[in-house]
């Protein structure tokens, strides 16, 4: 194990941002302390670490704050070798960080869009959010995962799709991963969540209903301004 | 094109995700084959290249397409690695304080300024949009003044990752000052960050490719209208 007191990790537990940068660390076998934040009345020292967005996660390093979890992952990778999770190739690298910026550009706010969305806005945010998981679905093919054989940066990044999409189904009462339109991506989300460092890193699937439940509920009685 | 390697880069003059790419390979010193795309339409080739997005800039390195600026950048940082000054840093933890920077420049930055340039008369989000570029290049100020460690750039004594980051949009904030009569770049509450646009306009890898404000000001004025034209059909 390396890591140790060194590193620590501001977090909270329904977060899929968060999750992702426990699962690089997991991956790489590295130690960390973990600090679980309480959205509603943030520590100063998140405050202090992250003052811009005062979010998390925000991984510390020697005390040293890093910030936004794909740029997290991307200095894991670098300061930890082993285990590499981009690829060496530069080509490699730029579909890696692609995807990723994919997952974080488009699919997010699509998945978003459905979640609160009602009547004919969520019949349109569904059919964005289908066009992304084709796009996914098209780029999976005859892959296992977006990293190949293995996992990469892509898939710790588009996790969030392998569990939390669901979880935004049941919630928000939709359907979307239907193994019959996008059987690749699927497939995908199966294989993604039988790798040891994933299924063992998954917040409770109840508890993360409920959460989400409570948070749409919040978001949806707030007056549109 | 000299060598074995094809080289082209799909792009328009005015936009500033493009002239991230440009400056790139300039500072390398590679040859590429520029080919610009017209406003409102899509070629083939980038229909082709780029079937996720269907946006410019797009690197086409023999044959491969790369999408999406900062990824592009990156690529060309990394093929290119002897052959210029490095984009990134090498240290680990300033390459993830210069990947911070440029997202928060994109993501919570540049869609402010966006919004003051696409404005349709002056109205209370114009002033409240310029409050927050302002802030925000406050923030980009303080964080010149760590990075840049007295040197010239972000990067140090040669543009880098930052640099190219916030300097492509640097037209543009002219171009949104003038349009939205607001001013964005005030000498007294970012000082340092003046003199770095000034010297990142004259750098040799950037002086040609920042484009004249007036046209920016009038491609602006044309974008603003198709936009408007379109959320009202």
């Amino acid at each position: 194990m390396v890591g140790g007191r060194e590193v620590k990790l501001f977090g909270m537990w329904a977060s899929p941002a968060v999750r992702r940068v426990e699962w690089a660390l997991k991956l790489k076998g590295i130690e960390y302390e973990y600090i679980e934040e309480d959205i509603s009345n943030k520590s100063t020292d998140l405050v202090k670490y992250n003052p811009i967005n005062k979010q998390v996660p925000v991984l510390l390093h020697h005390g040293k704050p890093i910030i936004e979890s794909l740029v997290i992952i991307e200095y894991i990778d670098e300061v930890w070798k082993h285990n590499p999770i981009l690829p060496k190739d530069p080509y490699e690298r730029a579909m890696a960080r692609f995807w990723a910026t994919y997952s974080e550009d488009k699919c997010r706010s699509a998945a978003r869009e459905v979640f609160f969305a009602e009547g004919e806005k969520r019949v349109k945010a569904i059919k964005c959010l289908e066009e992304t998981l084709r796009a996914l679905d098209e780029e999976l093919q005859g892959k296992k995962f977006f990293g190949g054989e293995n996992i990469g940066f892509s898939d710790l990044v588009l996790g969030w799709m392998a569990f939390w999409l669901g979880v935004s189904e049941e919630v928000a009462s939709f359907e979307v991963l239907d193994p019959n339109k996008f059987p690749w991506f699927t497939s995908w989300i199966d294989s993604f969540l039988k790798v040891p460092a994933i299924k063992e890193n998954l917040p409770p699937r109840d508890k993360t209903v409920e959460f989400f439940h409570s948070y749409r509920r919040l978001h949806l009685a707030a007056p549109k301004c | 094109m000299a060598g074995d390697q094809e080289l082209k880069l799909l792009g328009s003059w005015a936009s500033p995700f493009v002239i991230r790419a440009r400056i790139a390979l300039n500072l390398k010193g590679v040859g590429y084959e520029f080919l610009e795309e017209g406003l409102g339409t899509k070629s083939e080739l980038l229909l082709k290249s780029n079937p996720v997005y269907k946006q410019i800039p797009v690197l086409i390195h023999n044959g491969k397409p790369i999408c999406e600026s900062m990824i592009i950048v990156q690529y060309i940082d990394e093929v290119w690695a002897a052959a210029g000054p490095s984009i990134l840093p090498s240290d680990p933890y300033d390459r993830a304080i210069a990947r911070f920077w440029a997202v928060y420049i994109d993501d919570k930055w540049f869609p402010l300024l966006w919004k003051i340039i696409i404005a349709k008369a002056d109205d209370e989000e114009t002033a409240e949009a310029a409050e927050q570029v302002i802030a925000g290049l406050q923030l980009l100020e303080e964080a010149f003044e760590k990075c840049s460690k007295g040197k010239d750039f972000f990067g140090g004594k040669s543009v880098g990752c930052i640099d190219i980051a916030l300097g492509c949009y640097f037209g543009w904030v002219k171009a949104a000052e003038k349009m939205a009569g607001v001013k964005l770049l005030d000498k007294e509450k970012i000082p340092l960050l003046m003199g770095w646009a000034e010297r990142f306009c004259s750098a040799d890898a950037v002086k040609e490719l920042m484009p004249e404000v007036d046209k920016l000001i009038e491609h602006g004025k044309m974008v603003r209208a198709r936009l408007n034209a379109a959320a009202t059909n």
